[in-house]
């Protein structure tokens, strides 16, 4: 169904060969993923004679990449449902973080706020966010998205990247155009326990710890209810759906609202964790996360998680190991390299191909 | 039927408008002063009019979606920058390398090269770059292509914003977040150096050649068989295979020749603005561009040069002189300078929901972009058509 095997005849004929190149291309990919864990592993070893640090950057890197988790699960329930790629999701996490940074303000939540106080507010903004977002992907989709269903594919990608900037603005607009440190309500890197030489901090604790119940809930709501069972039966085929009763309309939209929803949770996760804001952050957050969606194989829920979890390791490596050649700056450039690798090498990523099938 | 109508009708009296036009836009710099922001604006707008043409070329004829189109203009700019500045000051015994220049850049180290030389570079480089670029993209589908380019222009981005720390030999790939600086003048051989700060005109008419040029070697490339290829790989490209358009080579034939023309642009503007400054290397270019593509009409030629030249007007003098203090006049804070990729991906929405086929549409894009929109209007296309 893909239209790249109409070029290429080779693929056509399942042989030896094939798959040789199949289990080389997948176990490549991980040997390829390995590689930088496995190099600073190996210096840390040498120069510091034990593996706390890299351990470190792994706890981290799950935490964040909670994170991306949940962006990149709003990439592929989109991308599964319609096969496009919503370009503006980023930007959606974006505006929840700013949504729970005026939220801060406006429930007069503060350093001083009591831990009762603190997480009731905590709750409210999540809640607020959540569902500012989710409303707003909706509002997106119907905008943009469409009046150009029938369209040439190439008509939504460009409004996508057009709302995209759009919100980018918007974001400039509400908070100014350089990065914003907010207040460090739950004190994100204060060290909660330590195990084998690897410190956890509240941020990580966090991160995780509102991620699972929500990625459990949505495979629960994917997998379980009637609406999901619509979602499912929309990716697999929109117009059978169609004729079976399910108002396709409808179920798009719903599928835009859980990812917002999610992005939402994203965006005050990331304002807790990284306590500081600004309107570009959505920009190569939605980039990372995209990367994590089609590492995992885009469509697919659980590749998602597994894809965020692994970026967000490689990124957090990456990012903390500026004296030998790598650093934040060049970690964008890092995670656009496996991209392009995967892409080309592994497009159906590394779970394999559920694309039709979201679940 | 009359003299007059059979003149119209005839290649010469077709192509009138367009003598008119060039002569007009040739002309006019002589009855203005010789520096000023106008002549500036315009300079730009032609700059962009190039690399509009190359990415129309990609987007609009081919049909891949082109999103990293900066990695060009950057590469192009670098080249520049490694050729006719003083960057690699170790070459040659620290004495440079110079060809072709006048005696002043003659007397500098590093590497000086004639411009023409430079275009020459440039091209090469872009065209391998952007069919390496393209690469990895033929096994795609048009959506993925999107987000592979995407991601090599922002590499690209980065590794030039980092590039002072990449130095095999002692050459660096640029000068990081400081600029390439300063940049030779133009030296064209038979005339005297330009100097832009006195005089802007010999820019005005290099630019306007190379927007000629790019433009002819457009129109010819959209009615040769690599370009009717191009567009049969648009409309479809499993038919186009089936009908035996070669896939591989005319697609990375679209991207080598579409990064040229960025390429060409790239090499011009590093020498019009004295500088290299890799933080201009960033995605919002690529949309700046794309916006131009899209508000003219994606496969339009003139389309393309009417929304490059609008919208470069519009980003280098409406927005900075004209609207940027409307808002706090109204009692707002806030510029729109600060808002200036809103606006573009305003244009970009508002044009593909309202208006798909662009200001000037290329009528067999058009026709493509209404069949299956709603039931009711494809009798009213057959009748345009």
């Amino acid at each position: 169904m893909e239209a790249a095997s109409v070029n290429q005849p080779v693929a056509a004929r399942p042989g030896t060969s094939a798959r040789v190149r199949d289990l080389l291309s997948k176990y490549g990919l991980i040997a390829l993923l390995a590689a930088l864990p496995v190099y600073y592993g190996i210096s840390d070893l040498v120069n510091d004679g034990n593996l706390s640090r890299l351990g470190e950057n792994v706890v981290a890197g799950l935490s964040n990449g909670a994170i991306w988790v949940l962006v990149a699960l709003g990439y592929t329930l989109v991308y599964g449902i319609i096969e496009l790629i919503n370009f503006a999701h980023g930007e959606v996490f974006m505006i929840g973080s700013f949504v729970s940074f005026s939220l801060y303000g406006t429930l007069g939540l503060t350093l001083a706020t009591g831990p009762l106080g603190l997480v009731v507010g905590l709750l409210v903004t999540l809640i607020v966010a959540m569902v500012t977002c989710g409303v707003l992907n909706v509002m997106i989709e119907r905008v943009a998205y469409r009046p150009l269903r029938n369209a040439p594919k190439l008509a939504p990608l460009i409004t996508a990247v057009g709302f995209s900037f759009i919100l980018q603005n918007v974001g400039v607009l509400w908070q100014g155009g350089s990065q914003r440190g907010i207040t460090d309500l739950i004190d994100a890197q204060k060290v909660l326990f330590t195990v084998v030489g690897v410190s956890v901090s509240r941020a990580d604790l966090l991160a995780i710890a509102v991620t699972i119940p929500l990625v459990f809930l949505l495979t629960a709501f994917v997998g379980r209810s009637r609406l999901g069972k619509a979602m499912r039966a929309t990716a697999q085929d929109p117009e059978a759906a169609r004729l079976m009763g399910i108002n396709v309309d409808t179920t798009i939209s719903l599928t835009f609202l859980l990812g917002g929803l999610l992005a939402g949770a994203a965006g005050l996760i990331y304002a807790l964790y990284q306590t500081q804001i600004w309107y570009f952050q959505g920009f190569t957050a939605g980039l990372i996360a995209f990367t994590a969606a089609v590492m995992g194989g885009i469509g697919n829920l659980r590749g998602a998680v597994v894809g965020g979890l692994i970026i967000g390791i490689i990124q957090q490596i990456s990012d903390n190991r500026d004296p030998t050649g790598l650093g934040p700056e060049l970690t964008p450039a890092i995670v656009f390299f496996y991209l392009v690798i995967i892409m080309v090498f592994r497009p159906q990523g590394l779970i394999g191909e559920e694309t039709r099938e979201a679940g | 039927m009359s003299r007059l109508s059979e003149f119209r009708e005839s290649r010469w009296g077709r192509m009138l408008p367009a003598i008119v036009v060039v002569v007009a836009v040739a002309l006019f710099p002589l009855f203005r002063p010789p520096l000023d922001g106008f002549m500036d604006d315009a300079v730009l707008a032609l700059a962009y009019v190039v690399m509009a043409l190359g990415l129309n070329l990609v987007v609009g004829f081919a049909g891949l979606l082109d999103l990293g189109y900066v990695a060009f203009y950057a590469f192009g700019s670098l080249a520049t920058g490694w050729f006719a500045s003083d960057l690699w000051s170790k070459i040659g015994g620290e004495k440079g390398v110079h060809i072709g220049v006048s005696s002043f850049s003659g007397s500098l180290p590093g590497v000086h090269l004639n411009f023409l030389l430079i275009v020459i570079g440039a091209v090469i480089l872009t065209a391998v770059a952007g069919a390496i670029i393209g690469l990895p993209t033929l096994r795609l589908r048009g959506d993925y292509i999107a987000i592979v380019t995407l991601a090599f222009g922002e590499i690209i981005g980065r590794l030039a914003q980092s590039g002072d720390q990449i130095s095999p030999g002692g050459y660096k790939f640029s000068n990081g977040r400081q600029s390439i600086s300063p940049v030779d003048q133009i030296d064209i051989p038979f005339f005297n150096q330009f100097d832009s700060a006195t005089d802007l005109r010999p820019y005005y008419w290099t630019v306007l050649a190379l927007v000629l040029v790019v433009l002819f070697v457009n129109m010819r490339l959209r009615d040769s068989r690599l370009g009717r290829a191009w567009i049969a790989l648009r409309e479809d490209e499993v038919a186009a295979a089936s009908m035996g358009v070669p896939l591989v080579r005319t697609k990375l034939m679209a991207y080598a020749v579409g990064a040229a023309f960025g390429g060409i642009s790239g090499a011009f503007l590093g020498a019009y603005l004295n500088s290299v400054n890799a933080n201009q290397f960033q995605f919002g270019f690529s949309i700046f561009i794309l916006a131009m593509v899209i508000l003219g009409g994606l496969g339009s030629i003139w389309g393309t040069v009417i929304g490059a030249v609008l919208l470069a007007f519009v980003n280098n003098r409406l927005i900075p002189d004209v609207l940027d203090n409307v808002p706090s006049k109204v009692g707002l804070d806030f510029n729109v300078t600060e808002l200036s990729f809103g606006i573009f991906g305003f244009v970009l929405v508002l044009m593909m929901v309202l208006r798909p086929e662009g200001i000037l549409p290329e009528r067999r894009r058009q026709l493509e972009l209404t069949e299956g929109i709603g039931t009711g209007s494809d009798a009213s296309v057959e009748g345009r058509a």
